[in-house]
């Protein structure tokens, strides 16, 4: 393979924020040309939406990181004029995302039916907060309140703790990748049947998904998994699971059994209890090795641990791991050239023939791309 | 049709997706024990002896029992290798290459096969021999500075997320490549590791940190959510549970809420800068009322907020039941177990298989059968 996977597939990105656009972003790195079509005053409402106020030009730092290596059409939906050229596009583009709520492609008169009239080889991809069906289904699909509704937030964090919401946006950035399956799922079946398809995902199935271990032992045994009241690290693990705070930082102990542990740190408190109640006795398990893990250095501790072949892990915060050969051997970083000075962010983490995947092309503006679409593909 | 020797959760999980969308998964077990995974979990709760979570990311497969390391079985593997689509595997930098099952020797048994294979650090650099575990990855990739309050522990995330971001990774890779070779009739070598994956699930607050001179991430002290947004991002206690609060304005949850003391912060750009100072007003006048009193007010006035559901909760409610989430699966020795189903809708259709985990070496018959794998080997011999 000397080009990227899809190199020659045209995808409409209707969608904004989060969740559709990193989809799209994904595609585009992997070689489709990603053609925004966004309204002419403001575009995708993520251009506005910044975090620490950090701006690449008009748009935002964050904006900038999600759109990166893509189009921008504008087009008012609601213009008569603006509709038949978009029409126009749809009937040669490959793949098409949005992410409204329902109803309102209808309303556009883009819905699936209409679309596959235009075009029967379209993939037509949406995401919906809720899943179109269900008293849920107009609700905001939102991150933290997905988690929140989900049971994601009683795996993390102490059981004495509050529920804890991860801090990333794990839903958007979950259900895009899962979009992005569905929808190479749909081209390569397009390849045997020559027929489109329409690929649906809600935030909501998406992160039941992402729970699947902890809600199929609940299915089996009807018990809410409890977080471990010391060093929560994983609501069905035994200890020692979890993150310990050492003489001077922070080591992370993975699945590993209790005796070799206790040999490996010189432990022998911890030699009273058997294999079986490292579960049970979890917590009681935990509080000793907290004391004893406290009186000794992290790197002392990492070369007992790894000497004995146990999994642990020094734990780093960005700036440690930055500064890391074992970081700096990847290359997960690019600069793009978006604004005056440009801005780094971050690859696509999949890697072909032993290749990165690197694009340094920034975000675009509203209707940068408007006359040139039109050019290749409309006129 | 994909041959798995991946073990444990990352490979599985995209197999497991394959597997959904239409593919006939083939785990190669190594014999008497196989997957780790049958064993390895220690939670309290198992099915037939091997844990639940065994059964939820290996249904809908085929187990393959064999010994890669014996020279006969090793070309039964070869010899199906040669009818692959695709092959995956999560061993150790190294470790393929010993069997003599590495990208290079596989391509040339069979030129057009998807290569994939989901390693901890990659193939290069200090940590490429570490374990690829989920935990671990957590630790080394500063995503538990993200979640939890200020004074708490680096607190990591209660779900396999390495594991399962990269299993997404690799599947998005296999299914681009097979796109490609559907065009180009070429095959591909996929990689991901584990640490890139979850670099990438940071990619919007790592960007922000490479961008913004280097400042670490400052959890907020109180109803943590996410250190880069603003107030009320979080979930707050309730007189009788708890509640969770989104991006929002907060003069208009003064004004809704009837919290004189949030009042006096106007300026919206105090919002973030003096984030914990006004989450803590909030905390202690959301203690005032239940919980669906404050959801009545808010959700009417269209504010993003929502109740904070355990899963005894959250499976009563029929915005859950309504997605029929929920699939039973059948293994061959007769038991059924529940789990939750592809979340990807094809054409309006959810994608429902009822195959449960297969028995270690279930399949070896019928796979041998179906490839003509004794035959091809007498042949050879």
């Amino acid at each position: 393979m000397n080009q990227l996977p899809l190199k020659g597939l045209i995808v409409l990105e209707f969608s904004q924020y989060l969740s559709g656009p990193s989809a799209g972003l994904r595609l585009a790195d992997l070689g489709a040309r990603v053609i925004k079509i966004e309204r002419p005053n403001g575009g995708d409402a993520g251009r506005k939406l910044s975090i620490k106020n950090l701006w690449v030009d008009d748009s935002s730092l964050l904006f900038h990181t999600i759109n990166r290596n893509k189009e921008s059409f504008s087009a008012n939906l609601k213009d008569r004029e603006d509709l038949e050229a978009v029409k126009k596009l749809i009937a040669k583009a490959d793949v098409m995302i949005h992410n409204f709520r329902p109803g309102v492609m209808q309303k556009n008169g883009l819905d699936f039916e209409t679309v596959m009239q235009l075009n029967p080889r379209m993939i037509y991809a949406e995401i919906s907060g809720y899943g179109k069906e269900g008293p849920w289904k107009l609700k905001p699909g939102q991150d933290l309140l997905l988690q929140s509704i989900t049971g994601l937030a009683y795996t993390t964090g102490n059981g004495q703790n509050a529920p804890v919401p991860f801090g990333v946006a794990i839903v958007d950035i979950l259900c895009g990748a899962q979009l992005v399956q569905g929808i190479l799922g749909a081209l390569i079946r397009r390849q045997k049947t020559g027929k489109g398809a329409l690929i649906e995902i809600s935030l909501l199935e998406s992160l039941l998904d992402f729970q699947f271990e902890l809600l199929t032992t609940y299915y089996a045994n009807r018990r809410q998994p409890e977080r471990s009241n010391v060093n929560n690290g994983h609501p069905l693990l035994s200890a020692p699971y979890g993150i310990y705070e050492t003489a001077d930082g922070y080591v992370a102990l993975a699945m590993m059994d209790i005796h070799a542990l206790a040999k490996a740190i010189d432990c022998k408190a911890l030699e009273k209890f058997s294999k079986d109640q490292a579960f049970s006795e979890r917590d009681e398990i935990k509080t000793i090795i907290v004391s004893h893990l406290l009186t000794m250095p992290t790197a002392y501790w990492l070369k007992q641990l790894q000497t004995a072949a146990l999994w642990a892990m020094e734990v780093f915060d960005w700036e440690k791991m930055i500064n890391h050969d074992a970081y700096k051997c990847l290359q997960m970083e690019q600069k793009i050239n978006g604004g005056d000075t440009g801005f780094i962010t971050t690859r696509c983490p999949i890697r072909i023939n032993n290749q990165r995947i690197f694009s340094s092309r920034p975000a675009p503006k509203v209707g940068e791309h408007t006359e040139q679409v039109r050019a290749d593909l409309i006129n | 049709m994909v041959v798995d020797f991946s073990q444990f959760l990352s490979g599985p999980s995209a197999s497991l997706r394959l597997a959904d969308m239409g593919a006939q998964v083939i785990k190669i077990e190594r014999p008497g024990s196989g997957d780790i995974c049958r064993q390895l979990y220690v939670s309290d709760v198992k099915i037939e002896g091997e844990s639940t979570i065994f059964h939820a990311i290996n249904r809908n497969k085929q187990s393959y029992e064999v010994d890669i390391k014996d020279p006969e079985d090793l070309e039964k593997v070869k010899q199906l290798l040669t009818k692959a689509d695709v092959m995956m595997h999560n061993f150790r930098p190294g470790v393929m290459e010993r069997i003599g099952l590495d990208y290079e020797s596989v391509k040339r048994i069979n030129p057009t096969i998807i290569y994939a294979e989901v390693t901890g650090y990659g193939n290069e650099g200090p940590w490429r021999d570490l374990p690829g575990q989920d935990l671990l990855l957590q630790a080394a990739s500063g995503l538990t500075w993200l979640s939890n309050n200020y004074d708490e522990n680096p607190t990591p995330m209660g779900v396999a997320v390495v594991d399962i971001m990269g299993g997404t990774h690799i599947a998005q890779g296999i299914l681009a490549a097979l796109f490609q070779r559907g065009i180009s009739g070429v095959g591909a070598l996929v990689q991901v590791s584990m640490f890139e994956s979850i670099l990438d699930f940071q990619f919007e607050v790592l960007t922000c940190y490479y961008n913004d001179g280097n400042q670490l991430p400052v959890r907020s002290s109180i109803n943590s959510g996410h250190a880069y947004v603003a107030a009320p991002y979080g979930i707050y206690k309730t007189r009788d549970g708890y509640i969770a609060l989104a991006m929002g304005n907060i003069l208009l949850l003064a004004q809704l809420l009837l919290c004189e003391a949030l009042k006096q912060f106007s300026d919206n750009n105090d919002w973030f800068t003096r984030r914990d100072t006004i989450k803590k007003v909030l905390a202690e006048h959301l203690l005032g009322n239940k919980t669906q009193y404050w959801l009545d007010i808010l959700e009417k006035a269209d504010v993003w907020c929502a109740p904070v559901l355990d899963y005894e909760n959250l499976v009563k409610q029929d915005g859950y039941r309504a997605l029929n989430m929920e699939i039973v699966v059948k293994t061959s020795n007769g038991l059924s177990v529940t789990t939750t189903r592809c979340p990807i809708r094809v054409d309006g259709k959810i994608l429902v298989s009822e195959k449960g985990a297969p028995v270690l070496g279930e399949h070896n018959q019928e796979i041998e059968h179906q490839f003509g794998l004794l035959n091809e080997l007498q042949n050879s011999n």
